[in-house]
C-alpha cells in the first residue's frame, strides 16, 4: 500500500460499495458494517499520510504518475502536497464518521452507502489529481452520487433541492470544462511538445502558448473557471443552492456537503486559478475580497433572519466561507494560511453543528428554531456540545476557528483595511445569530413539549467526540495543521505576488 | 525568589483554576460535596503563589522591574505569534486581587450556592473565569490578552446565565456578549492596526516601536481609540453600559468577582497596561468616557431600589473614575482605585449577597432594620461603604483622591475643567447613594416582617470572606494614619521607561550589541531592571532620573509613564507644581463632598428630614429619566436592534426573492424556452417534416390514381402533357 496509498485511499471506498453491491438489501446491519470498515481504510490511511508526510517540501508528495489515455496524454497523475493534504485529512476523518451518523438510515440502505463511499472516492480524487482531466472526471463522478443521496433520501423537497445542486454545479463544471479545454490546446509539454493536461505543466507560463498569454483570453479563462467554483464555494450570488441542499439533504450528507465539498471551490482557485493565472488572481484581488466581505455579512444577516436552523447553520456556512475568500485575497502567508486552515476548521466545525442539528431533528421531526425553549435543561449533555459547536462557529478563542480568523484578518488587514474593518463587523453580527438561536432553543423556561426527549446517545457522541477534540486541540496549537500547509502555501504566495 | 521561579509560580497560578475547572466540570458530580472543595483548595494554593510573587516584588520595589518568558505559539515562516508570560509589579498586584477575590469567592459560594441543582457547574465556570482573568493579567502580547479577554466574556457569558431558565437570565447574557462584542471589534482593529504598522504585538517592542514613531498622527489616535473601545465594552463604559446592570441576573458571588471585582476592571488594567500606546487625541477620549461614565451612572444609582442595581451602578461609576484617571494621563492612581475598588466592592457584593440570601429579596423596600440580626453582615458592609464613600483612612479615600487630584491637574494643565466637575459632583453622589442602602436595608424598622423574622445571619463560609475583605477595604491602601507607608502601591505602579525600552529594543535588534545583550535574546528572561543606565548611554537621550523623579511620583503616584512628554526639567517642576496644587484642592474638596453626601443621605434616609417620594414628585421628568436609566436600551431597542433585525429580514428576503428569484427564473425560462422549442418541434419543424411526408403521401396517393393501367388513359396524358408542354414553350 505504501508506493500507491493515494490510489488506495480514493478506490478503497469503490471497492467497499462494490462489495455492498451484492449484500442482499435486508442485511443492513453488514452493510453498515461494511460501509465503516470501507471508511476506516482511508482514515488510517491519512493517518499514515499525516505521520509519513515531508513537511519541508513544497513539492508534490506521494507521487503517482502513469499515462492513462494516450491519444490525448491524458494522465493518472496523483499526488498531495500542503495544499491538499488537510483537505484529504478532513475528507478522511468526516466521511468516516458520517458513516455513523447515518446509522439509522433505514430507506434502501444499501443504496445509501454505496452513494456514499463512491462520494468520498470522488472527493479523494479531486484533493489528489494533478492532471487536470482527471480532476475534472472526480469532479463529476462525485456530483452523481451526491444527487442521489439528496433527491432520494432527502426531505420533503429534496427533487427540487437535488435538482437545483445538480444543475447549479454542472453549470458551473461547463466553463470548467471550456477552460480546461483552452488550457489543454494551449499549453505543451515540454519534452514532448505535445497539448497535455498535466496540471504541473499548466502552472509553469513558459508552457504556454501566444494565444493564451493575451491579457483579455487569460481575463476570460480566469472568469470562467472563477464562476466555476463560485458556484461550489459558495461565492454571492451563487450561493443559493446551498441552503436549499442543506435542508433537505440527510444530516450525513449535509455534513459532508459543508464540511468537503464546498471547499472544492476554494481549493480550486488556489489549485488551478491561483497557479495558472496568477497575474489574473493578483488582479482579481480586491473583487475577491469584496465578494469575501458580502460573503461574510450577507451570509450572517440571512442567517439571523432564518427559523430553521438548518437554513441557519447553512447561511453561516456562506458567511465563512467568506472568510476564506478575503483570506485568500490578501495574497500573504497569514491571509493565505488562515484561509486553507479556515476550510479545515470550517470542515470540522461546520460538521458538528450539523450533527448536533441532525440529533433535535432525530427526536422531534422539527427543526423549528422558534419552537424549541429550555432544552438546556431537557438535554444537558446535548447543550454542552451544542453550545461547544456553535461558540466555536462565532470564533470563540481556545477553539480552531479563531485562529484562521484571526489569521485572515492579520492577513488582510495590511492588504485592504476598508474591507477587512467592514468585514470585522462578522465578528459582531455572527455572535448575535449564533448566541440568538443558543437562546431560543436552549435557554428560557421548559417548553413541555419536549418532556420525552432523551439526551444525546452514545453513538452520536462518538461522531461528535473526534471531531470536538480536534477543534480545541487546534484551537490551543493549531500548528499540527499549519506544519502541513505553510511551505507549500508560502511558496503559492510568492509564484502568486511575486 | 529567581526570575525562572517567578515564571514557573505565575504558570501555576494560571493553570491551577483551569485543572479546578476541568476536575469540576468532568468529575464534580461523582465527588463528595459535588467537589467544591477543589476549586477553594487550587485557589488558596493559587493565592499563596500569588503571594510569593507579590512579596518577591515588594522586596524589589521596583516598578520598571520585569520579568519576560515568551515561546513560539505560531510559525509560518515570516510570520510568528508568541505566547508569552510578562510578571511586573502591576502583574503581581493583579494577581493578587485576582486571587484574594476568586478564592474568597468560591469559599464563600460553598455557602451561598449550597442546594443549586448545577451547584458543580458554577464551581466549575469560576475555576475557568479565574483561569480567563489571570491569562489576561499574564499575557505579553496584544493577541493573547485578545485570547483571554474573549474567554473571559465567555465566563461572564456562561455566568450571568447560571439560572438560564428565567427569561431575564437568557436575555442578560446574550446583551453582555454582543455588547461587549461591539467593543472587541474595535479592540481588535486596534491591535491589527498596531500589528500592521510595528509588526509585533509584544507589549514592550510595541512601546519601544511607538517611540520610534513607527505609528502616529490619525493612525495612532484611532488605533488608540480602537484598543480603548475594548475597556469601554469590557468596563462597561458609556455607550456600551447597558450590559452590566442586566449583568446582575447572575448569581451574586459572580456579581463580586466579575462584575465587581475582577472582569470589569480588565479594561482598566488594559488601558494601563499599555498606556504608552495611547496618543494625546486618544487620552482626550477617554478622558472624557470616564467622566461622564462615572457622573452619569451615578445619578442612576440615586432612584434605583433593587440593592444590587444600585451596586452595579455604583461599579459603574467608579470604573468610570479608573478611566477618567487613565485619560489624565494617570495609570497610576487608576491602578491604585482598581485595587481598592475590588476589595470594597467584592465586600458590598458579598454582603448584599449576604441580606439577599437571608431575605430572599433584592428590593430594598422589603429590607429595613436588620443590623441587629445580621451584624456582621452590616459591620462589613458598612466598612465597605466608608470606604467607597471617600472616608479618610480607608483604602477609597487615598485612591479616589488621587484620580481627582489628577484629573484637576490635568484640568490646569490643559484647560479641561469638565471632567473634574462631573467627577467631584459623582464624588459628592456616592456616599449619598452608598448610605441610602446602609440606612434603607440595615437601619430603620423592618418593612416585611414576613422577611425579617426568617432573616438570620450566614453561615461561617460567607462572614469569613466578609470579614478579610473588611480588614482589605481598610488596609488595601496602606496601614491608617501610616502617612508613609499609605504610597506601597508606587513600589508597583505603572511605570514604563519608555525610552530605556525603546534603546533596548534598538540594541537588540542591531547586531553590534549582541555580545552585550546575549542573555536579552527575544524569548528569554530579560532584565529591564538595571539596564536603564545601559540603555541610556547607548541611546543619549536623558533617561529619567528615578530619584529625582521619585519627589512627584511619592505625592501623586506619577511615575515613569508618561515620563516623556515631561521631559524638559523646568517643565516637570512647573508640572510638579500644579499637581501639588491639585491635589491638596482635589483632597479638601473630596473630604468636603464626602461629608457633605453621608450627612444628607443621613438627613434624609435615616432622620428622614427630607421625602424622597415629595422630590421624586416634584421632579417628576428627572425621575423618569433616572429611573428609565436615561433610555439607553430604549434608544438601542430603536435603533440598532430594530435595524439589525429589519436588515437581517432584508437580506433573507433579498436572498428568497430576488436572487433566487433570478436562479429558478433562469430554471423556468429554460423550461419555457424548452418548451416553446418543443412546441416548435412538434409542430414546425416536424410538422414541415410530415408535411414533406403527407405532401409525398398525397402525391403518392394521386399518382397511384393515375396510373390506371389502361393504355388509352396514358395516351390521353401524353398528349395533353404534349400540349401543355408546347404552351409552355409558346409562352416562353
Amino acid at each position: 500500500m505504501g508506493e500507491h496509498i493515494l490510489s488506495w485511499m480514493t478506490f478503497f471506498p469503490v471497492i467497499g460499495a462494490a462489495v455492498i453491491a451484492f449484500i442482499p438489501g435486508g442485511r443492513k446491519s453488514v452493510i453498515k458494517t461494511v460501509a465503516a470498515a470501507a471508511a476506516a481504510v482511508p482514515l488510517i490511511l491519512a493517518v499514515q499520510l499525516y505521520l509519513q508526510f515531508d513537511r519541508g517540501s513544497s513539492g508534490l508528495q506521494f507521487v503517482e504518475h502513469h499515462s492513462w489515455i494516450k491519444s490525448f496524454n491524458i494522465e493518472y497523475f496523483m499526488a498531495v502536497d500542503g495544499l491538499s493534504m488537510p483537505m484529504m485529512l478532513l475528507t478522511a476523518l468526516l466521511s468516516f464518521l458520517c458513516i455513523f451518523a447515518s446509522w439509522n438510515i433505514e430507506k434502501a440502505t444499501k443504496g445509501y452507502f454505496a452513494m456514499f463511499l463512491i462520494l468520498e472516492a470522488g472527493m479523494f480524487g479531486v484533493f489528489c489529481a494533478l492532471d487536470f482531466f482527471l480532476f475534472y472526471v472526480f469532479w463529476e463522478v462525485m456530483l452523481l452520487p451526491m444527487y442521489f443521496l439528496i433527491g432520494i433520501w432527502g426531505g420533503p423537497r429534496r427533487e427540487y433541492a437535488a435538482i437545483k445542486f445538480f444543475l447549479y454545479t454542472l453549470a458551473g463544471s461547463v466553463l470548467m470544462l471550456l477552460a480546461m479545454i483552452a488550457f489543454y490546446l494551449n499549453t505543451s509539454d515540454p519534452v514532448t511538445g505535445g497539448h497535455t493536461f498535466n496540471m504541473v505543466h499548466m502552472f509553469d507560463q513558459n508552457n504556454h502558448s501566444p494565444w493564451l498569454q493575451v491579457t483579455n483570453v487569460r481575463h476570460l479563462l480566469w472568469m470562467a473557471l472563477f464562476i466555476g467554483f463560485a458556484i461550489k464555494v459558495p461565492v454571492f450570488p451563487f450561493h443559493t443552492w446551498l441552503p436549499d441542499a442543506h435542508v433537505e439533504a440527510p444530516t450525513a450528507v449535509s455534513v459532508i456537503l459543508a464540511g468537503v465539498l464546498l471547499k472544492m471551490g476554494t481549493y480550486g482557485l488556489l489549485r488551478i486559478s491561483y497557479p495558472m493565472l496568477p497575474d489574473q488572481a493578483m488582479w482579481f484581488r480586491y473583487a475577491l475580497a469584496t465578494l469575501g466581505a458580502i460573503n461574510i455579512l450577507y451570509g450572517a444577516y440571512c442567517a439571523m433572519a432564518q427559523k430553521d436552523m438548518k437554513k441557519l447553520v447553512a447561511y453561516s456556512s456562506v458567511s465563512h466561507m467568506g472568510y476564506v475568500l478575503l483570506g485568500m485575497a490578501a495574497m500573504n502567508s497569514a491571509g493565505m494560511n488562515g484561509a486553507v486552515l479556515q476550510m479545515f476548521n470550517h470542515g470540522t466545525i461546520t460538521a458538528m453543528m450539523f450533527l448536533c442539528v441532525g440529533v433535535v431533528y432525530d427526536r422531534a421531526h422539527t427543526r423549528e428554531i422558534n419552537g424549541f425553549g429550555g432544552l438546556g435543561l431537557q438535554m444537558p449533555r446535548y447543550f454542552s456540545f451544542f453550545s461547544f459547536a456553535l461558540f466555536a462557529a462565532l470564533g470563540l478563542p481556545g477553539l480552531s476557528g479563531f485562529v484562521s480568523e484571526a489569521m485572515i484578518f492579520m492577513g488582510a488587514f495590511p492588504a485592504f483595511r476598508t474591507i477587512t474593518i467592514i468585514s470585522a463587523l462578522g465578528i459582531i453580527i455572527g455572535a448575535a445569530y449564533v448566541l440568538w438561536m443558543l437562546q431560543r432553543v436552549f435557554l428560557g423556561p421548559k417548553n413541555d413539549k419536549w418532556d420525552n426527549l432523551p439526551d444525546i446517545n452514545a453513538r452520536e457522541m462518538l461522531t461528535l467526540v473526534p471531531i470536538g477534540i480536534l477543534v480545541l486541540l487546534l484551537g490551543v496549537y493549531p500548528m499540527p495543521v499549519l506544519d502541513l500547509m505553510k511551505v507549500t502555501l508560502n511558496n503559492l504566495v510568492k509564484v502568486v505576488a511575486g | 525568589m529567581s526570575d525562572q521561579a517567578i515564571i514557573t509560580a505565575a504558570i501555576s497560578i494560571l493553570l491551577l483554576p483551569l485543572l479546578s475547572y476541568a476536575l469540576t466540570f468532568f468529575f464534580g458530580r461523582m465527588l463528595p460535596r459535588k467537589g467544591d472543595f477543589i476549586g477553594v483548595t487550587l485557589m488558596g494554593v493559587a493565592l499563596v503563589q500569588a503571594l510569593r510573587i507579590f512579596i518577591a516584588f515588594w522586596q524589589v520595589g521596583d516598578p520598571t522591574h520585569r520579568v519576560e518568558k515568551a515561546f513560539t505559539w505560531l510559525d509560518l515562516g515570516g510570520f510568528r505569534l508568541d505566547a508569552g508570560i510578562l510578571v511586573d509589579g502591576m502583574t503581581s498586584v493583579m494577581l493578587m486581587v485576582v486571587c484574594i477575590v476568586s478564592f474568597l469567592v468560591h469559599l464563600y459560594s460553598t455557602g451561598y450556592m449550597h442546594g443549586d441543582r448545577r451547584y458543580e457547574r458554577f464551581f466549575a465556570f469560576l475555576g475557568f473565569f479565574t483561569f480567563s482573568m489571570i491569562g489576561i493579567v499574564l499575557a505579553n502580547n496584544l493577541f493573547f490578552l485578545y485570547v483571554f479577554w474573549e474567554l473571559v466574556g465567555l465566563s461572564s457569558y456562561l455566568l450571568i446565565g447560571f439560572f438560564f431558565h428565567k427569561h431575564s437570565a437568557a436575555n442578560a447574557n446574550k446583551k453582555a456578549f454582543l455588547t461587549n462584542r461591539v467593543g472587541d471589534w474595535g479592540f481588535w482593529l486596534g491591535i491589527l492596526a498596531f500589528f500592521t504598522a510595528t509588526g509585533t504585538l509584544n507589549y514592550f517592542e510595541l512601546f519601544a516601536e511607538v517611540h520610534a514613531g513607527a505609528i502616529k498622527g490619525p493612525l495612532l489616535a484611532w488605533a488608540g481609540v480602537g484598543l480603548f473601545m475594548g475597556c469601554v465594552g469590557k468596563s462597561a463604559q458609556m455607550p456600551l453600559h447597558i450590559w452590566l446592570p442586566d449583568a446582575m441576573e447572575g448569581p451574586t458571588p459572580v456579581s463580586a468577582l466579575i462584575h465587581a471585582a475582577t472582569m470589569v476592571a480588565a479594561g482598566v488594567y488594559m488601558v494601563a497596561r499599555l498606556a504608552p500606546l495611547f496618543g494625546p487625541d486618544a487620552m482626550l477620549v477617554i478622558l472624557y468616557v470616564g467622566a461622564v461614565t462615572a457622573f452619569i451612572t451615578a445619578t442612576i444609582a440615586l432612584v434605583k431600589t433593587d440593592i444590587k442595581r444600585v451596586l452595579a451602578f455604583s461599579t459603574l461609576s467608579q470604573l468610570g473614575y479608573m478611566v477618567m484617571s487613565l485619560g489624565a494621563g494617570d495609570p497610576v492612581n487608576a491602578m491604585y482605585h482598581l485595587t481598592t475598588h475590588a476589595m470594597f466592592k467584592a465586600l458590598l457584593f458579598l454582603g448584599a449577597g449576604s441580606v439577599i440570601h437571608a431575605v430572599h429579596s433584592q428590593e430594598m423596600p422589603d429590607m429595613g432594620g436588620l443590623r441587629k440580626k445580621m451584624p456582621i453582615t452590616f459591620v462589613t458592609f458598612l466598612i465597605a461603604t466608608l470606604a467607597i464613600s471617600g472616608v479618610p483612612l480607608l483604602s477609597g479615600f487615598y485612591s479616589k483622591d488621587g484620580i481627582l487630584g489628577s484629573v484637576l491637574a490635568f484640568g490646569m494643565l490643559e484647560g479641561h475643567y469638565l471632567p473634574f466637575i462631573l467627577g467631584i459632583t459623582a464624588a459628592a453622589l456616592t456616599p449619598f447613594y452608598m448610605f441610602r442602602i446602609v440606612f434603607l436595608t440595615f437601619f430603620g424598622q423592618p418593612r416585611d416582617h414576613h422577611k425579617f423574622d426568617h432573616a438570620h445571619e450566614s453561615g461561617r463560609a460567607m462572614t469569613i470572606p466578609l470579614i478579610v475583605l473588611a480588614v482589605m477595604s481598610v488596609i488595601a491602601a496602606g496601614i491608617p494614619g501610616n502617612t508613609a507607608d499609605k504610597s506601597w502601591f508606587r513600589k508597583f505602579a505603572v511605570a514604563y521607561d519608555v525610552p530605556a525600552i525603546a534603546a533596548q529594543y534598538q540594541a537588540q535588534k542591531a547586531p553590534v550589541s549582541v555580545v552585550a545583550h546575549q542573555e536579552d535574546v527575544h524569548g528569554d528572561v530579560a532584565h529591564e531592571h538595571g539596564e536603564a543606565g545601559h540603555g541610556e548611554a547607548i541611546h543619549g537621550e536623558a533617561a529619567p532620573d528615578h530619584d529625582g523623579h521619585a519627589m512627584p511620583a511619592a505625592h501623586d503616584g506619577h511615575a515613569g509613564a508618561h515620563v516623556e512628554t515631561h521631559a524638559a526639567h523646568g517643565h516637570d517642576d512647573h508640572v510638579a507644581h500644579v499637581h501639588h496644587t491639585a491635589h491638596v484642592r482635589a483632597m479638601i474638596m473630596s473630604i468636603f463632598v464626602a461629608t457633605l453626601g453621608i450627612t444628607a443621605s443621613w438627613w434624609t434616609y435615616h432622620r428622614r428630614r427630607v421625602n424622597p417620594a415629595a422630590i421624586q414628585a416634584r421632579l417628576p421628568f428627572a425621575h423618569k429619566v433616572l429611573q428609565g436609566q436615561y433610555f439607553f436600551d430604549e434608544l438601542y431597542a430603536a435603533t440598532v436592534y430594530r435595524f439589525t433585525l429589519w436588515w437581517a429580514a432584508v437580506c433573507a428576503a433579498f436572498d428568497r426573492i430576488v436572487i433566487d428569484g433570478i436562479v429558478n427564473g433562469t430554471g423556468y425560462v429554460t423550461r419555457m424556452v424548452s418548451w416553446v422549442s418543443s412546441l416548435c418541434d412538434r409542430y414546425i419543424v416536424d410538422g414541415a417534416v410530415n408535411g414533406v411526408a403527407a405532401v409525398l403521401q398525397g402525391a403518392g396517393e394521386g399518382f397511384r390514381r393515375v396510373q390506371t393501367g389502361r393504355i388509352q388513359t396514358y395516351l390521353v396524358y401524353v398528349s395533353a402533357s404534349v400540349l401543355v408542354l408546347i404552351l409552355i414553350y409558346r409562352v416562353l
